[in-house]
């Protein structure tokens, strides 16, 4: 009986698939007297994904490679070759995708999108520069960020830029970060793959603008030493924080500092700090009361911030395509009778109505809404506590590298004449 | 002495900070790890959503495009007059280049039998604009569509054709079944 059943079921099954395809097929296929032989369409495969985990232990080899030559070895020529190597194989092997300063955008989508789930590769590329900085420093940066070897291996004739120039332009970068995660968390865009300068040269095809945008940065990053790294990139937020807090970090004197001053020219990125002088100690009795100024104004800032960011949500979410549908449907309706805009005329005929896109189009305005709030707070907590860090001393005695800002290039080692 | 319980002060706070972060790092790859998939994700074009628009000619990040016209033989008519090959004003049913859609002349017609001609697509020379596969859905069985062809796709953190689609039929789907060919992908299976 039961099998009886399940014969009948097999040919219901058969009778609704044939009919299926009896529907799409307006001219049915011949049968062919000749003894043609119908090819198959070909289909090659994406790339294996053992390959992908085989990416996966090349990163994990050049961290670990990057932390022993910037801890242990103490080798700048070892690094140079290092990046070099990373350039080549994520850079112009592996075509600049997948890279860890965009996967932060995976991992955004990841919890804002119930309908994406993240590969392994995309999470380690992720996770594992963060857990090597926070034991060794940003070793990461040094040798095995591919971005960042095509901007070290350009660096000819380095200025230092001055102090307020670097504190202000050092904020992009959590605009950028904050825009970024805005972004992939409302599904609209991630900004952060779209203008990266370097994968167009790694490619070697890209968009015109986006050429000029790459070449530019090089032509720049020969004299402003990595622009990219220190002003935009938003993972190094990420790895600035972790850095900040590592186990161990690259030290510039391999025992102790004679305060020689030799090393000062050599960091090209200016993340040397000095010691402090005498002079500097004194003023910092009147800058308790800076401090606490400072401090009670954060949560000004995060509201102000969060203010502005909520004023400009509608502005942002215009990158949305269906938010910018739907008010361009709303502001210009004579754009349907335009038989050259292909978005109109695709909605026009998808059947979908206009009550339909306005509502999604809200919705995601919505979602702009509350991010833009965290998003302007964020940015206005960063200044925030940017300022605050102006007024906070910190007495340091020897020439050290700046945990946060320093890539552990090790150019500084080569200068240090101290023998072990 | 005094400077000695700064400095361990300074220590203390540094080890609990970077304890908190590192219980975030975990924190956050735990909860990515149970979202995980073991499969990669690559882009494909969902044929039935598909309407043809061109700029998947013009907007992937590669020149010539990654994607492709693919022909699913198990559903073309093998037509004499193909609305995926000749131009709708064509003079002749014959290869003579003003007769043809394609601006490439990448589909190449081979007679088989009376009346029956076999349609090949050369990918050396498709660009992916979709002019036949436009011409074969209006007038054919559909049997021409684009596919994004994994051999020469870079498969982008985000695709920049699946941006501007506008009919949202670019979509990231599971590398082990990375093709939507018709015929063994229908509608239904689209879901």
């Amino acid at each position: 009986m039961k099998k009886r059943i399940c014969i009948l079921l097999a040919f219901a099954f058969l009778i609704v698939a044939s009919s299926v395809t009896a529907q799409m097929q307006r001219f049915p296929k011949p049968e062919f007297e000749s003894g043609y032989e119908q090819p198959d369409p070909v289909t090659p495969e994406p790339r294996a994904l053992a390959l992908e985990y085989f990416d996966v232990a090349v990163l994990l080899a050049a961290l670990s490679l990057a932390s022993w030559l910037a801890l242990k070895k103490r080798s700048r020529q070892g690094m140079l070759w290092l990046s070099v190597f990373t350039l080549l194989y994520f850079g112009f092997y592996r075509n600049g995708c997948i890279c860890s300063v965009g996967s932060i955008q995976n991992m955004t989508l990841t919890f804002a999108d119930a309908g994406y789930t993240i590969s392994l590769t995309a999470l380690l590329f992720f996770l594992l520069p963060l857990i090597f900085t926070l034991f060794f420093g940003r070793t990461f940066c040094a040798g095995a960020c591919p971005l960042g070897a095509i901007q070290d291996l350009v660096i000819i004739k380095p200025i230092s830029l001055p102090s307020w120039l670097r504190t202000t332009l050092g904020l992009v970068p959590y605009l950028y970060l904050a825009l970024a995660v805005l972004y992939a968390a409302t599904g609209t865009d991630f900004i952060i793959c779209r203008y990266d300068p370097f994968v167009g040269i790694f490619r070697m095809d890209a968009p015109f603008l986006m050429t000029v945008l790459g070449i530019a940065f090089l032509l720049m990053g020969m004299f402003v030493a990595r622009p990219y790294c220190r002003f935009f990139c938003p993972y190094g937020v990420l790895l600035n924080w972790m850095s900040h807090f590592s186990k161990w970090h690259l030290s510039i004197t391999p025992s102790h500092c004679i305060q020689c001053k030799l090393c000062t020219t050599s960091c090209p990125f200016d993340a040397i700090d000095y010691p402090t002088g005498e002079k500097t100690t004194a003023l910092s009795r009147d800058s308790a009361k800076r401090f606490l100024v400072y401090a009670l104004l954060i949560p000004v800032w995060m509201a102000a911030g969060g203010f502005v960011g909520s004023r400009a949500h509608t502005w942002l979410s215009k990158a949305h395509p269906d938010v910018y549908l739907a008010e361009l449907l709303i502001t210009r309706p004579e754009v349907k009778n335009d038989p050259d805009n292909i978005d109109v005329q695709t909605f026009l005929s998808s059947g979908k109505t206009m009550p339909q896109l306005v509502e999604s189009a809200q919705a995601i305005r919505q979602k702009f809404y509350t991010g833009s709030w965290l998003a302007g707070g964020f940015i206005g907590l960063v200044i925030g506590v940017t300022l605050l860090n102006q007024v906070v001393f910190r007495r340091r005695s020897d020439y050290r590298p700046n945990r946060g800002n320093c890539y552990s290039c090790a150019r500084c080692v080569d200068y240090c004449p101290v023998d072990r | 002495m005094d400077n000695d319980k700064v400095k361990s002060r300074r220590e203390f706070l540094q080890s609990g900070v970077r304890l908190s972060l590192a219980l975030a790092l975990g924190g956050i790859g735990g909860l990515a790890v149970s979202r995980l998939t073991g499969d990669d994700y690559v882009w494909q074009i969902d044929p039935f959503k598909c309407t043809q628009c061109g700029r998947c000619a013009t907007e992937c990040v590669m020149s010539p495009s990654a994607v492709k016209c693919i022909h699913a033989y198990d559903l073309c008519g093998y037509c004499d007059l193909c609305g995926g090959y000749f131009k709708p004003g064509y003079n002749a049913l014959s290869t003579a280049g003003e007769n043809q859609l394609c601006p490439t002349a990448a589909i190449e017609r081979k007679f088989i039998e009376e009346p029956y001609f076999e349609y090949v697509i050369n990918e050396e020379l498709c660009i992916g604009c979709a002019k036949c596969v436009k011409g074969c859905t209006s007038f054919g069985n559909g049997s021409l569509h684009l596919q994004i062809v994994h051999s020469l796709c870079v498969n982008c953190n985000e695709c920049s054709i699946a941006r501007v689609c506008p009919s949202e039929a670019i979509s990231r789907v599971k590398a082990s079944q990375a093709y939507r060919i018709k015929g063994g992908f229908t509608q239904e299976s689209a879901g």
